[in-house]
């Protein structure tokens, strides 16, 4: 199994680690059983991610999906946050193995997660804007 | 620059000098093959031979016992199939086995049950230990063989062989070990422990890659493998794999030679880099009891993932392995940390290191200087760990 040296280069310098002190959304997704969990911390201001953090136990992959996922979202409107992808945060890794694109769904859902809880947080019920967010199927195979 | 340290011996060791240098003449210019008539294929012919009697000496077999095959699965495939294959007829179509075999016996009972075989898989014990009473228990009338491991290729553990050899042959029934891990660990004598079939891989020790042996008692029904030329008495064919058989021999011989001194002192940094790590390291466990290949370090750390740590321990130049699923590829965790009842989350962390006598005092030093950073960083980014 090779990674790419965008994969390396995360999952050796991962960027946004730790807790956010004054995050109002928080999401958790995957479980230890299956080796991958993933927490996101956001902090939203006028509907704005203005800061972002993670916490994250698992692979190579995990750590590095969760690192770029962060940087690809930092900034955005909760709107646009919504709109990641897994592929596009594969493609921004330039390309993860076959075995660990689950990884990628694992940011794509610890996002979803942590802007759903912002709204609970709010009062507004998430689902019709976020959706359901599934548990990892691989987790799960 | 780091250091750079390789404590990943279980997987595969660097060719030593005896052996190289006993290679480099059938590399270049002894190139004859072996079943030629003339001068360099009779000498080809006679230092496979050679070669032969040294790896029949170190386990206490004979010349004739000993076929060259291409490495430790292969050795493994030709032992349980052969066995089944000409034993059906006589209604023994069952195998004892046990479930932290390695893949190249597990894969094989597996295709063999398609093929109608009955496969009794007994457990091992938290400890990491085949009972002989369970191998007993599961031997019935129709069995043809038991294939027991010499030594458990994760957590070490070097199983019970002399019992359960005991048991095979008084109860009429043939003996298989995979002693891919044990050979140049471990002193084996075929005899006395009543080892029908053994099999071994060079490239455990000092030897190449590609290279492997299958011990079969004089007497147990073998089965061709390869069909071909008459090479290896015609129960595997295809032109000799001389330099690598000459290293096998040369590997062999040095494997048993000071074996005691030799693991006393892997042993003594075995147990150094153990209680280190146990004291200076909260939450994690050793895998694996204290009789284990003098080498085998097995630990598992809580909260931190065994790929990611793999991978750091890379950075700062350690090459080790884990069980996590990861490495492989696969969802689950090692079947071998599974079958001494780790659950997964605590399996997913495990650290394999597996030192020989080329590592140093100096080699510990920097693991323990290294592995308690990187389990805190880690941990640090674990969500799950509680500190």
């Amino acid at each position: 199994m090779i990674y790419s040296d965008k994969v390396m280069d995360h999952f050796s310098n991962p960027r946004n680690v730790g807790e956010l002190a004054d995050a109002n959304g928080i999401g958790e997704v995957g479980n230890a059983k299956c080796g991958d969990i993933m927490k996101m911390y956001i902090k939203v201001e006028n509907n704005v991610i203005t800061d972002i953090s993670f916490k994250t136990f698992g692979c190579g992959a995990a750590i590095a999906t969760s690192s770029i996922a962060t940087e690809m979202i930092k900034g955005k409107t909760i709107d646009d946050a919504l709109k990641l992808t897994n592929k596009a945060v594969v493609e921004a890794l330039e390309g993860l193995p076959t075995s660990k694109i689950h990884c990628s769904v694992l940011a794509e859902q610890a996002i979803k997660a942590a802007v759903s809880d912002y709204y609970k947080r709010q009062g507004i019920d998430p689902t019709p804007i976020v959706g359901d967010i599934e548990e990892c199927h691989a987790c799960h195979a | 620059m780091n250091k750079f340290v390789y404590a990943d011996n279980a997987a595969t060791t660097k060719i030593s000098d005896s052996v190289f240098n006993a290679m480099l003449p059938y590399l270049k210019d002894n190139y004859g093959n072996p079943s030629s008539i003339y001068s360099i294929g009779r000498d080809a012919r006679k230092a496979i031979e050679v070669a032969r009697q040294k790896v029949a000496k170190a386990i206490n077999a004979q010349p004739n016992e000993i076929y060259f095959t291409g490495c430790g699965t292969e050795a493994d495939n030709w032992a349980i199939k052969s066995t089944v294959e000409l034993l059906k007829n006589k209604g023994k179509t069952h195998i004892v086995t046990s479930e932290f075999e390695h893949h190249a016996i597990l894969h094989t009972c597996k295709t063999l049950e398609k093929q109608g075989f009955q496969v009794t898989y007994v457990p091992v014990s938290e400890e990491g230990y085949v009972s002989p009473k369970h191998i007993e228990e599961a031997i019935t009338d129709k069995t043809a063989i038991v294939s027991i491991m010499y030594a458990n290729n994760e957590i070490g553990t070097i199983q019970p062989i002399k019992e359960i050899g005991d048991i095979c042959r008084r109860k009429g029934v043939l003996f298989h070990t995979d002693a891919v891990q044990a050979v140049g660990n471990v002193p084996i004598d075929v005899v006395d422990e009543k080892i029908d079939m053994l099999s071994l891989s060079g490239h455990k020790i000092h030897a190449p890659k590609g290279i492997g042996v299958l011990y079969v008692k004089r007497g147990v029904p073998l089965m061709n493998f390869i069909d071909g030329g008459a090479q290896e008495r015609n129960r595997r064919g295809g032109t000799e794999n001389l330099a690598s058989i000459v290293g096998l021999g040369q590997a062999m011989e040095d494997a048993t030679t000071g074996l005691e001194e030799r693991c006393a002192k892997v042993s003594k940094m075995r147990d150094r880099l153990i209680d280190s790590i146990l004291t200076t390291i909260p939450k994690c466990r050793l895998n694996g009891g204290k009789n284990r290949l003098c080498g085998n370090v097995n630990i598992s750390f809580e909260a931190v993932e065994g790929e990611a740590l793999l991978l750091r321990l890379d950075m700062q130049g350690i090459c080790g392995s884990s069980g996590s699923a990861c490495t492989s590829g696969a969802l689950d965790p090692s079947h071998v940390l599974m079958a001494i009842g780790l659950p997964h989350e605590i399996a997913h962390g495990s650290l394999r290191l597996s030192l020989n006598e080329y590592n140093t005092d100096e080699d510990v030093d920097y693991i323990l200087e290294v592995l308690p950073k990187v389990i805190t960083t880690l941990r640090a980014m674990s969500p799950i760990w509680k500190g």
